[in-house]
C-alpha cells in the first residue's frame, strides 16, 4: 500500500461521519468571518433560533469595506458602514472575538489568521472568502466556502464535503534574482490554467518550495484558487515551526510539544501516490506580468501581448481578442512598453512584511514617474504597517511619492473608496485581472510587489532584475 | 430552500469560457446585508450601458441592446446555457442568489468552479455539466431557433431537447436528493450531533490546543 498524502493526513484527522456514498461531515478547526459574506448567515442563525456551536473557533475581522484613509471618522459610505455595524453587532450578540477597524490587529482575514497564530499546521480552516487557500501555507487544509456554509460551520462546526483529487505542484532548480513566490504562482497559472486545478487540492513541493518564507508560501497558496483549486497547502517543516513559535494564539509549553510532534508528521510520504504530478524548472520562471482579463493570461516581463489567432482553441481566440479588446492592448505590444496610471501593492496575496520589504528595496531612492497618477501601498494588517513603520518603510515609500495607507483589502476589489476609473490601467500585486475587479472598466495587470514598484518608478513594466 | 424537480424553460446562450462571480454580481451590490434583490444586478457591467450602484431604480437605467440577456427573444429565461469554468472566482453566494433571484433555475455548461457549483445546491439551482461538444451543439440549436426552451427533469438526469434528444448528466446522489426536497443542510447536520460530540471529546485529549 502507497503512503498517504498531506491532503489525505488532513482529511483523516477530521472526519467525524461518512455516508455510504463517501460524502464526509468533515470538522472545522477554525472559521475566519468577514463583513462580507456573513450578514446572511447570521440572519439564518437568528431565524431558525440556533447559536454558534463553538463561539471560540470562529475569529471575525472587517476587511472588504474598510477606508485605507483616517478612519477617525469612520466610514463614509453609509452600506458599507452598515455592513462593518452589522458584523459588530452579531459577534457581540454570539460572543464572537472580533478585532474591530480601529484595534492594532485588524487587517485582510488571510493576513490576520497567520499572524495572530490562529492559522495553525494540521487544521482545517473555512472563511467565506475564496483566498482562505491561504492558509494551506501553514500544512492546513483551508479552503472558501459560501454563506449558506459560513452558516453551517457556525451551527455545526463542521461541513459536508467529499475528498478532491490530489495534484503535486513541485517546483525544482534555481530560482533567479528577482524572481518571487507570486512569479511561480502566475508561471503555474499559466502552465496549467485557470480551470487547471478544479476539483483537486493542490500541494506544492520540490526545492523551491523548501527554500520559500512562509510568507511566500502563503502568496502561493493563495493563488491555487486562480488555478482553480480550492486548496492549496505546503507540507509543514523547520521553516513553519519557527512562524508559528510565539505568535499570541499558538499553544504553549506542554501543548506546544505536544502540537508539534503531531506537526511533524504533516507531510506527503515519500511513496504517497498523487492523481496529477506537474513540474517546473524554477530556472525558466521570469518576473511575470498578466495581459488579460484572466490570471492565465499571463507572459514574462520580456514578452510580448499575444495575437488571438495564435489561441490554442476557437474559443480561447475569441476571449482572447475580447481581453484585448477590454485591456485596451494590441498584439505584439511588447510589455515592457505599457505604460501604467496607477499602481497598487496590497491585498491578501501580497502585502505582509516581507513583500513591502521587497517593494521598498525597489523604491528607495527612486521617485514615482510623472504619468503615474496613483501609488498605493496598503499594508495587510495594523501589525504588518507597525513592523513597516519601524523598519522605516513607510518613509522610502513616502519619499518617493507612494500613498502609504491604512491596513485592508483595499483596491484589490475595491469595494471601498479606493478604485481604478474607466480606462485607468493598473500594476497590481493583487490576485485578479478580471473585468471590473478593480473598478468598474479599469485594467488591471497582475505582478509582484518587486516589479510594481519598479513600474510605479519607471512609469511603464520594466523587469525589475535590470532595473 | 426552494426544491428542483423538473423544469421546462427558455434558454438564454451566454457564450464566454471563464465567466467570474465578479461579472455575475460585481462587488458593490456585495454590500447589501440581505439574501434578496440581487436579481436588477445581474451581470451590472455587461447588462447595462450606466455604471451601478446598489439602491438604483432598473427602471431609469440605460440597457445594453448588445448583451445576450438584453434581448427580447430571451425574455424570462430559467436556463441559462454557458462555456466552461462558469462562475470561477470570488466565494460570494451572491452570484447564486443573483441568478435564483432573475428566475434562472439551471444551468449548463461543460465545467464549473468548484466553490460556484457547491452554492448552487444551496440556493435550488441546478448546475448540469454536459460534455462540450454536446453544450457546443445546444449554443448553435439555441441561437438558430427563436423561443428556444429545454426540458429538465432531475429525478431522472436528464435534459430534453425540442427535437426529442435526451441527455443525460451525472449529479451526486446526496446533492440530488437535498435539491429534490429542498433540504436545507444544517438540519440534517444535527442529526449527527453525537458523532460530533464524540468527536470534540476525542481531539480534546489528542489535539488539546484546539480547544484552548
Amino acid at each position: 500500500m502507497s503512503g498517504l498524502t498531506l491532503f489525505q493526513k488532513l482529511w483523516d484527522a477530521h472526519v467525524v461521519h461518512v455516508e455510504a456514498d463517501g460524502t464526509t461531515l468533515l470538522y472545522i478547526d477554525r472559521h475566519l468571518v468577514h463583513e462580507v459574506t456573513s450578514p446572511q448567515a447570521f440572519e439564518g442563525l437568528k431565524l431558525a433560533g440556533r447559536r454558534p456551536r463553538r463561539a471560540d473557533a470562529a475569529i471575525a475581522v472587517p476587511d472588504h469595506n474598510v477606508p485605507t484613509t483616517d478612519r477617525s471618522q469612520g466610514i463614509a459610505d453609509p452600506i458599507s458602514r452598515l455592513q462593518v455595524e452589522t458584523l459588530d453587532a452579531n459577534c457581540a450578540e454570539f460572543g464572537i472575538t472580533e478585532f474591530k477597524m480601529d484595534d492594532i490587529r485588524q487587517g485582510i482575514v488571510h493576513v490576520i489568521g497567520p499572524e495572530e497564530g490562529l492559522t495553525l499546521p494540521g487544521m482545517t480552516v473555512v472563511c467565506g472568502d475564496s483566498h482562505t487557500s491561504t492558509h494551506g501555507a501553514f500544512g492546513a487544509l483551508a479552503f472558501g466556502i459560501g454563506t449558506s456554509e459560513v452558516e453551517h460551520v457556525l451551527a455545526t462546526q463542521c461541513l459536508w464535503q467529499k475528498p478532491s483529487k490530489t495534484m503535486l505542484v513541485k517546483v525544482e532548480g534555481q530560482l533567479g534574482k528577482g524572481v518571487t513566490a507570486k512569479d511561480i504562482a502566475l508561471a503555474i497559472i499559466g502552465e496549467i490554467g485557470t480551470a487547471g486545478g478544479t476539483g483537486y487540492a493542490l500541494e506544492f513541493g520540490g526545492s523551491v518550495i523548501r527554500a520559500l518564507s512562509v510568507e511566500g508560501r502563503m502568496t502561493l497558496c493563495n493563488m491555487a484558487i486562480e488555478a482553480g483549486a480550492r486548496a492549496g497547502m505546503v507540507a509543514v517543516d523547520a521553516t513553519t515551526i519557527d512562524y508559528v513559535k510565539g505568535r499570541p494564539y499558538a499553544p504553549k509549553g506542554a501543548a506546544w510539544d505536544m502540537a508539534v510532534a503531531w506537526w511533524n508528521t504533516l507531510h506527503s510520504d515519500a511513496d504517497a501516490v498523487f492523481d496529477r504530478v506537474v513540474e517546473l524548472d524554477a530556472a525558466k520562471i521570469e518576473p511575470q506580468v498578466t495581459w488579460g482579463t484572466s490570471p492565465e493570461m499571463v507572459t514574462t516581463i520580456n514578452g510580448s501581448v499575444p495575437n488571438p489567432a495564435d489561441a490554442p482553441s476557437a474559443v480561447k481566440q475569441h476571449d482572447w481578442a475580447r481581453a484585448l479588446e477590454y485591456m485596451g492592448l494590441q498584439a505584439g505590444k511588447p510589455i515592457a512598453e505599457i505604460p501604467v496610471d496607477k499602481v497598487f501593492i496590497g491585498s491578501c496575496t501580497n502585502s505582509r512584511i516581507e513583500d513591502l520589504r521587497e517593494a521598498a528595496s525597489v523604491a528607495r531612492g527612486r521617485k514615482v514617474a510623472p504619468n503615474v497618477k496613483l501609488a498605493m501601498v496598503v499594508p495587510g494588517s495594523g501589525l504588518v504597517k507597525q513592523q513597516a513603520e519601524a523598519e522605516g518603510l513607510d518613509r522610502i515609500f513616502v519619499e518617493a511619492g507612494f500613498e502609504w495607507r491604512e491596513p485592508g483589502c483595499s483596491m484589490c476589489l475595491a469595494m471601498n473608496a479606493d478604485r481604478l476609473e474607466p480606462g485607468e490601467r493598473c500594476a497590481s500585486t493583487s490576485n485578479r485581472n478580471f473585468e471590473g475587479r478593480q473598478g468598474q472598466g479599469g485594467r488591471t495587470h497582475l505582478v509582484s510587489p518587486a516589479m510594481a514598484a519598479a513600474a510605479a518608478c519607471a512609469g511603464h513594466f520594466v523587469d525589475v532584475r535590470h532595473f | 430552500m426552494r426544491a428542483f424537480t423538473t423544469l421546462n424553460g427558455r434558454v438564454v446562450p451566454l457564450d464566454r469560457a471563464n465567466v467570474d462571480t465578479d461579472a455575475i454580481i460585481p462587488k458593490q451590490f456585495l454590500k447589501s446585508i440581505k439574501r434578496a434583490g440581487f436579481g436588477p444586478n445581474l451581470f451590472d457591467e455587461w447588462r447595462y450601458l450606466d455604471h451601478g450602484e446598489p439602491g438604483m431604480d432598473p427602471a431609469t437605467r440605460s440597457p445594453n441592446p448588445e448583451f445576450v440577456l438584453n434581448f427580447p427573444r430571451y425574455q424570462g429565461a430559467s436556463v441559462l446555457l454557458a462555456r466552461d469554468n462558469f462562475g470561477c472566482g470570488s466565494s460570494r453566494e451572491h452570484a447564486p442568489w443573483a441568478l435564483e433571484d432573475f428566475g434562472i433555475r439551471a444551468i449548463i455548461a461543460p465545467s464549473y468552479a468548484d466553490i460556484f457549483y457547491n452554492n448552487c445546491f444551496k440556493n435550488g439551482i441546478l448546475p448540469i455539466v454536459l460534455d462540450g461538444a454536446v453544450v457546443d451543439r445546444l449554443f448553435r440549436e439555441c441561437e438558430a431557433s427563436e423561443g428556444y426552451r429545454l426540458n429538465v427533469d432531475l429525478d431522472k438526469q436528464t435534459v430534453t431537447t425540442p427535437g426529442g434528444e435526451v441527455l443525460a448528466f451525472e449529479v451526486d446522489g446526496g446533492r440530488k436528493h437535498r435539491l429534490l426536497n429542498g433540504l436545507d443542510d444544517i438540519g440534517l447536520t444535527l442529526l449527527q450531533a453525537d458523532k460530533i460530540k464524540a468527536y470534540e471529546e476525542r481531539r480534546k485529549v489528542e489535539a488539546p490546543w484546539l480547544f484552548a
